[in-house]
């Protein structure tokens, strides 16, 4: 009795301790990222008077389509330019490189002639002073992997801080479990044995009546009631069974390549509709063409470090990256395609029947349903899932409640009217409109 | 108490001291049992690790892992593109206006592709040119897919790349400068492949080109030559007729080319009280003498005599005739409605004679006819087929070094195919330009794999004015290059050929947008046509004299023919085309002699319907000459003239095609000097055909409930009630109509609100063409069963074209016949007489019939797990999915329009047809369910289309127009039969066609209140 007693107070405790640790967990993560801004700040000092911060907005506004500060991209790698050039030529070149070219200086035409003569944009628009700040920022000293490890110190650091870890909370609370139960045994023997010495009966059991089952097998009404349930349970969870056999709910395959919706749709919130553009017009959503992909992955050849979790490195995303390039037979040193693509085997997740006809862009464009109301919070889904059990109750239920989006669409008004009047209704279901009849989705 | 009884078991047991019995104690058989052969090798046995308990408890544990496996479901792979084409969105269909110009098929058509496939045949509705696909257009797509498509270039039957194949043949053709080298093409009616041919001959002067026509026109040709000066055929604007007399021409079919049936049914709809007739004189009954007003059947060598009696009356006397009194009737009127109706008439005749035809384009022009349009010739048939024995005969004397074929298949269709086969053999170079390994192609050392026209470029000159331009819908499947690019690359031209028309087309047409063209798919201009050169004039008294001479034939006289469904056989490999019945007889996967009754019964042979009601048939040997066909069934057909066979062409085909299609004859021998029309003998031979015809009964024993026809004149001075009697039950003793509510046994639903579809089917305007069956067959993947499944009466066609014949000599007459009934025995006898269908004087009438989508269903009310239910958009929608296939809908359907699949068509190798391969089921369309086994499908109005339009409005947020929506059939039926509409839009043309005072509905009295409405046939049966 006393065992079980122990069970929920240790969870209560363990729970407690998780939320203590957690909370100061993330209080480490921030102060490790102060940390880093900090570290920022203190490179000012490459370039007199430039403010790396204001170049690093003009960086991502206008140079970061074509360059990359440690990297070649469709023009060359920033960092050390200063080095390279002379401070007076980088002006001109920035402000309009082809009038520079044109002027038959040597750097410029060669420069030109090397990167497969792509004009760079002109940017007329921007002082010395606004160059300054660019290059300030792109001067900065590249933060080495130190970064995920600084954090990975920074969290042990922290972590220190409250100095309880939670595997030495745990291992104590073993310990003193043990003791404790120990302890029990010890007690309850010594008191039996106190018992005896003393003379002191321990109660013994009551005196057997009828075992319990015999009664019960004895009285028949408590029998046949009972086979009842019995039976009805097992018809219960038979049926439980057999409905969900073919309903994958939840499914959730491993792909060929890690595509993180955390990250896409999530965290740099991507419009679901940007690369299911079909989902818009056709019947199918549409798997991204692996063009699609490229449209941002040409320049995204790795993920930021703040995007890796504990479950997946850096180097594991990077690498799901280089997997895209492999498919698409995009050569990231020479910054162009070979033209030798293998094809994405991705596992289909969401399969309906044959018979059934699904329209996206009926729902999606008429209906003006959010792509998450059928395939759940897919901006928080590390692996794409099953969300919907996808089945005709379920679609048929949503049918029922969900009313039609009349407004501002003439092709409604005229049967809206007219059906609004029949039914003495203001809003039409889906199901008044017809949408529960068999052969609109079995054909 | 116990006995001493001994119970033996055999007598041997009472014989003391047997040897069997002592040995049978101690042994339980009498024979040794040879266990040692499988326990005698202790060893291996005592080293097997394999007891049998373990041998059991394999089998449990495979059993039980087999059933645990199969309760996974199966992972499905997705693959997108790589790089997604701009066009194509995935699950959007995109349509391209392409051309079909096969030399036998004309048309311009609109293809519809999914995710790159083209999937679907439709009619180019924005062409002015030939825009009526029928069933061999519509079924053209399949071909595409056809796994006996050659895929790669051949030299001497091995696979080669095309840098070896152009190098080899290059040599080959430059070393026989010295010899001619024949170029035998098809018609190819394309100015580009004509400019490209022209430049081929400068480069190799020694080429002679020579166009053949696998089913010729010849004589048209040359008459229209000789009178007008161009090499080409009238063309015929039948909707301004008001009098058609035809001799011989079965211009509903393929004559000239075909595709006159969309302006004849226009004529052919009753308008103010006024509509064309239409006399027919004809041997075969042919789908054109189905639709005649009035059908005459003679032999051809009166037919001859016909066409020179119209010219004596009309144009001026040349011959006397002597036909007999009867006839001589019917020309007479005839004669006298051409006279009255003059501009306003017109004469065809389809005799294979210089002369006849000549005559026929006077007699129009003295009638000085509006129907025929000289202005805007057809060039769509330009065969020299003569010549083709100037090239056997040079090839026999060795003149002739090479011979490129392309398109054509001479060593098929040749009347004497074996002559040229033997000529193939003198010649060094043979170059066959083909899709398939033919009969011809497997003959020539080089085989071109050519493409199949969805995956080519081109342009066409349908008419003088009309153009239409081929674009590829498709990358090409195999490594196939067209025969205009090989010609290119022949020539030393670099360019490819899609540049070589463009170049053309822009040098040729000023002022003409070539995008514009190309989205089109045609366009009109007004580039002259070059004059022929050679001059011939016709001298008709002479050619009156020739044409009544060959009047005088012995035995039967033979008229070939070709099917709407197989044409002259290319398309021999498409199973859509095999299955579709034909028109008239109904009976597919077949090839045979029609023949009259009376004939048939001279020559003992019958038609019989055996037990499961298949029809079985004897067999004849056709002769002609020293030209024998043996084994040919015989269909008895009524209304084919006595004394006269027809026999269909494109039958009999053996290589480059699938065995099941293997079917039928080859008539083509028969098909001496190109002229269809032949005195031949026919004997009787020993045997049973089997037949796969689809329709047991023939006549619709005056019942007016299902066919309704009436004459011009009664329709014109009657009230409706006497020709289109709604029908009345009795309700309290009082006459009612059965549309009355009071009758009715539902309740009826409310259907005002929303859209309604009707399908609206005239009867007048209906040809029996079938282009219908073939789209719904590839528009709702229909599958293919096969003949001995046809035999069992189970099609799986959605829509079919039922064929009724009359018993008295008019449809009318058996109404009057049937409501003269008085008395029981009067009833036995003449129902019983109505039965059977009239011998020679025939009427003809078509109706098709498919899933009537009634308002109150039989269907509905007995399925017992609702599959088959009502939508409130009027479609009888089936639900694959709840189909259990207990088949009592198809039971109590008083349409028997149902289809149940009694086996599993797709992926099955005992229906090996297209849906059995990769490549065929290419065809499918994903937005259809491809059925499985057991269930029960039919017609669903297609709702597919009906979903699709409503949801691109929706999307638009628009309101839907009339002539949005669309069924298959009613988008392929050019002749304006089917409509198709939503009746709750009151300016639809459905909606009127509704309100019409010809609309009935089938089965009308059992008030199943169809949503599918027929209107009355009128025939124009005023003489003179």
């Amino acid at each position: 009795m006393k065992k079980t007693m122990e069970r929920p107070l240790n969870l209560r405790h363990l729970f407690l301790v998780f939320l203590l640790l957690f909370t100061l967990a993330t209080f480490g993560q921030d102060e490790v990222e102060a940390e880093s801004n900090a570290d920022e700040a203190s490179t000012e000092e490459i370039i007199p008077g430039a403010d790396s911060a204001k170049g690093k907005e003009l960086f991502n506004s206008l140079c970061a389509a074509c360059h990359k500060r440690y990297k070649n991209a469709v023009g060359p790698l920033l960092h050390g330019v200063t080095e390279r050039r002379d401070m007076d030529w980088l002006y001109k070149w920035i402000k309009n490189s082809q009038e520079l070219i044109k002027s038959g200086d040597a750097q410029a035409v060669q420069l030109y002639e090397e990167w497969n003569k792509v004009a760079m944009n002109a940017f007329p628009q921007l002082d010395n002073q606004d160059i300054d700040n660019i290059l300030a920022y792109v001067e900065e000293p590249k933060p080495e992997p130190i970064v995920a490890e600084t954090q990975v110190a920074a969290g042990a650091e922290g972590q220190g801080g409250s100095g309880i870890s939670t595997e030495i909370v745990l291992g104590l609370l073993a310990v003193v479990l043990l003791i404790l139960s120990v302890i029990l045994i010890l007690v309850n023997k010594t008191l039996n044995r106190f018992a005896a010495a003393n003379g002191i009966p321990v109660k013994a059991d009551k005196p057997k009546g009828k075992p319990i089952w015999v009664a019960f097998a004895e009285n028949q009404f408590l029998v046949l009631v009972s086979v009842v349930f019995l039976l009805l349970a097992v018809a219960w969870g038979g049926y439980g069974f057999l409905m969900q056999v073919g309903v994958d709910q939840g499914y959730e395959p491993i792909q060929p390549i890690h595509y993180s919706h955390r990250i896409h749709a999530g965290e740099n919130q991507i419009e679901c509709k940007y690369c299911h553009s079909s989902a818009r017009v056709s019947k199918h959503s549409g798997i991204p063409s692996l063009n699609v992909c490229m449209n941002c992955h040409k320049q995204i050849a790795e993920v930021a470090p703040e995007t890796a979790t504990e479950e997946y490195s850096k180097e594991f995303y990077d690498n799901e990256i280089q997997k895209l390039y492999e498919a698409t037979g995009w050569d990231t040193s020479s910054q162009s395609y070979t033209g030798e693509t293998k094809p994405v085997k991705w596992v289909r997740i969401h399969n309906l029947p044959d018979f059934v006809y699904f329209n996206h862009s009926q729902h999606v464009t008429v209906g003006g349903i959010e792509c998450q109301t059928c395939h759940g919070p897919v901006e928080t889904y590390e692996i794409q899932k099953q969300y919907a059990p996808l089945t005709m109750g379920w679609c048929i239920n949503c049918h029922r409640e969900s009313n039609i989006k009349v407004e501002g669409n003439a092709y409604y008004e005229k049967i809206h009217e007219e059906l609004s009047e029949k039914y003495g209704v203001e809003e039409l279901s889906v199901a008044e409109m017809g949408g529960l009849e068999c052969g609109k989705c079995h054909y | 108490m116990s006995s001493e009884k001994k119970y033996w078991k055999s007598a041997e047991q009472l014989e003391e001291n047997s040897p069997l019995v002592e040995a049978l104690e101690q042994n339980e058989f009498a024979d040794h049992i040879p266990a040692d052969e499988f326990l005698g090798d202790k060893e291996k046995l005592e080293g097997s690790q394999t007891s049998r308990r373990d041998f059991l408890k394999y089998v449990g544990f495979s059993t039980a892992a087999a059933s645990l496996a199969a309760c996974e479901g199966p992972v499905v792979k997705s693959i997108p593109y790589v790089v997604q084409p701009e066009r194509i969105i995935p699950g959007v269909a995109d349509f391209y206006a392409t051309t079909i110009a096969d030399g036998f098929d004309f048309a311009s058509v609109l293809v519809k592709t999914r995710e790159g496939r083209p999937i679907k045949i439709d009619n180019n509705t924005v062409s002015n040119g030939l825009s009526a696909g029928k069933a061999r257009v519509h079924a053209s797509v399949l071909d595409l897919y056809d796994i006996q498509r050659l895929q790669n270039p051949q030299i001497e039957n091995r696979d080669v790349t095309w840098t070896e194949f152009f190098s080899s043949l290059e040599t080959d053709l430059k070393s026989n400068a010295e010899k001619k080298t024949y170029l035998l093409t098809q018609t190819f009616a394309s100015p580009s492949t004509d400019k490209l041919i022209k430049e081929f001959q400068e480069q190799y002067p020694n080429v002679v080109r020579v166009v053949y026509d696998t089913v010729s026109d010849e004589a048209a040709l040359d008459a229209f030559e000789a009178k007008y000066g161009y090499r080409a055929l009238p063309n015929y604007d039948f909707s301004k007729s008001e009098m058609i007399v035809s001799v011989g021409a079965d211009f509903l079919g393929d004559w000239q080319g075909g595709a006159f049936d969309s302006g004849y049914s226009k004529s052919r709809v009753p308008k103010d009280g006024k509509m064309s007739r239409h006399v027919q004189f004809e041997a075969n009954m042919s789908l054109t003498g189905a639709n005649a007003d009035k059908r005459v059947p003679v032999k051809p060598s009166l037919q001859k005599k016909i066409v020179v009696e119209i010219y004596n009356q009309i144009v001026g006397k040349v011959a006397s005739t002597n036909l007999s009194d009867a006839l001589q009737n019917h020309v007479n009127n005839a004669i006298t409605q051409l006279k009255s109706k003059s501009s306003k008439s017109i004469f065809v005749t389809g005799l294979q004679s210089l002369e006849a035809q000549a005559m026929a384009l006077e007699i129009n022009e003295t009638l000085s006819s509006e129907v025929l349009n000289i202005e805007n010739p057809r060039l769509i048939r330009q065969g020299q087929n003569s010549k083709i024995k100037t090239l056997i005969s040079e090839a026999k004397a060795g003149n002739v070094g090479a011979l490129m074929i392309a398109g054509v298949n001479p060593a098929y269709s040749l009347p004497n195919a074996d002559e040229f086969i033997a000529a193939l053999g003198n010649i060094n170079t043979t170059v066959g330009f083909s899709m398939k390994k033919d009969e011809t192609a497997s003959r020539c050392k080089y085989i071109a794999a050519t493409p199949h026209y969805l995956e080519s470029w081109g342009d066409v000159r349908f008419t003088k004015k009309d153009f239409s331009l081929i674009q590829p819908t498709i990358q090409p499947l195999f490594n196939t290059k067209q025969f205009e690019d090989c010609l290119l690359k022949l020539t030393g031209n670099s360019s490819k050929y899609y540049e070589y028309v463009k170049t053309n087309f822009k040098s040729t047409f000023d002022g003409i947008s070539w995008n514009q063209s190309l989205h089109d798919g045609s366009f009109s201009s007004n580039v002259e046509l070059p004059k022929t050169t050679e001059t011939s004039t016709v001298d008709f008294s002479s050619g009156a004299r020739k044409l009544i001479s060959e009047s005088n034939a012995e035995g039967f006289e033979l008229t070939l023919y070709t099917k709407t469904s197989l044409g002259d056989g290319r398309q021999a490999n498409n199973p859509w085309l095999q299955e579709m019945p034909d028109p008239i007889t109904r009976t597919s996967w077949d090839n045979y002699v029609t023949m009259s009754k009376a004939d048939a019964e001279a020559l003992g042979l019958t038609n019989t319907n055996v037990a499961n009601g298949a029809l079985n048939g004897n067999y004849v040997t056709v002769s002609l000459g020293d030209k024998k066909i043996s084994k040919l069934p015989v269909i008895i057909q009524p209304g084919q003239a006595p004394g006269s066979i027809g026999i269909a062409l494109g039958y009999g085909k053996t290589e480059s095609i699938q065995e099941e299609m293997q079917v039928g004859v080859n008539a083509f021998p028969l098909y001496q000097d190109f002229d269809v029309n032949q005195n031949v003998t026919v004997d009787a031979v020993d045997g049973i055909h089997e037949f796969a015809c689809v329709q047991l009964h023939h006549t619709m024993m005056g019942r007016r409930d299902i066919v309704k026809e009436t004459t011009l004149e009664i329709f014109n001075t009657k009230d409706r009630h006497h020709w289109n009697a709604v029908p009345e039950v009795s309700l309290n003793h009082q006459e009612v109509k059965v549309t009355s509510p009071d009758v009715d046994l539902w309740e009826e639903f409310d259907r005002s609100i929303g859209h309604h579809f009707n399908l609206s089917i005239d009867l007048n305007a209906c040809t029996g063409c079938g282009a219908c069956v073939i789209a719904c067959h590839s528009e709702n993947n229909v599958p293919v069963v096969g003949k001995s499944e046809i035999r069992k009466s189970r099609d799986m066609h959605w829509l079919r074209i039922d064929r009724y014949y009359s018993s008295e000599e008019t449809i009318v007459e058996d109404y009057d016949k049937k409501n003269n009934i008085s008395g029981l025995f009067s009833a036995i006898n003449t129902y019983g007489e109505l039965e059977v269908a009239s011998e020679e004087d025939v009427q003809v009438i078509f109706q098709p019939v498919m899933c009537q989508h009634c308002n109150h269903a039989p269907c509905e009310t007995v399925c017992p797990v609702a599959a088959s239910a009502h939508g409130r958009q009027g479609q009888n929608h089936m639900t694959y999915n709840r189909c259990v296939g207990t088949r009592y809908c198809a039971n109590n359907c008083p349409y028997k329009v149902r289809r149940f699949n009694w086996f599993l068509y797709n992926q099955n190798d005992e229906f090996d047809y297209h849906m059995n391969n990769d490549l065929g089921r290419m065809v499918l369309n994903p937005d259809v369910t491809v059925r499985s086994r057991g269930v029960m499908e039919k017609c669903s109005m297609c709702i597919q289309k009906t979903q699709k339009t409503i949801l691109d409005a929706k999307r638009d947020g628009r309101v839907i127009e009339d002539g949005e929506f669309h069924t298959a059939c009613s988008a392929a039926c050019d002749n304006g039969a089917m409509l198709f509409g939503d009746i709750n839009d009151k300016e639809s043309v459905v909606y009127k066609k509704a309100q019409d005072d010809r609309m009935y509905h089938l089965l009308e009295y059992l008030g199943t209140k169809p949503n599918v409405m027929y209107h009355t046939k009128v025939r124009n049966t005023t003489e003179a």
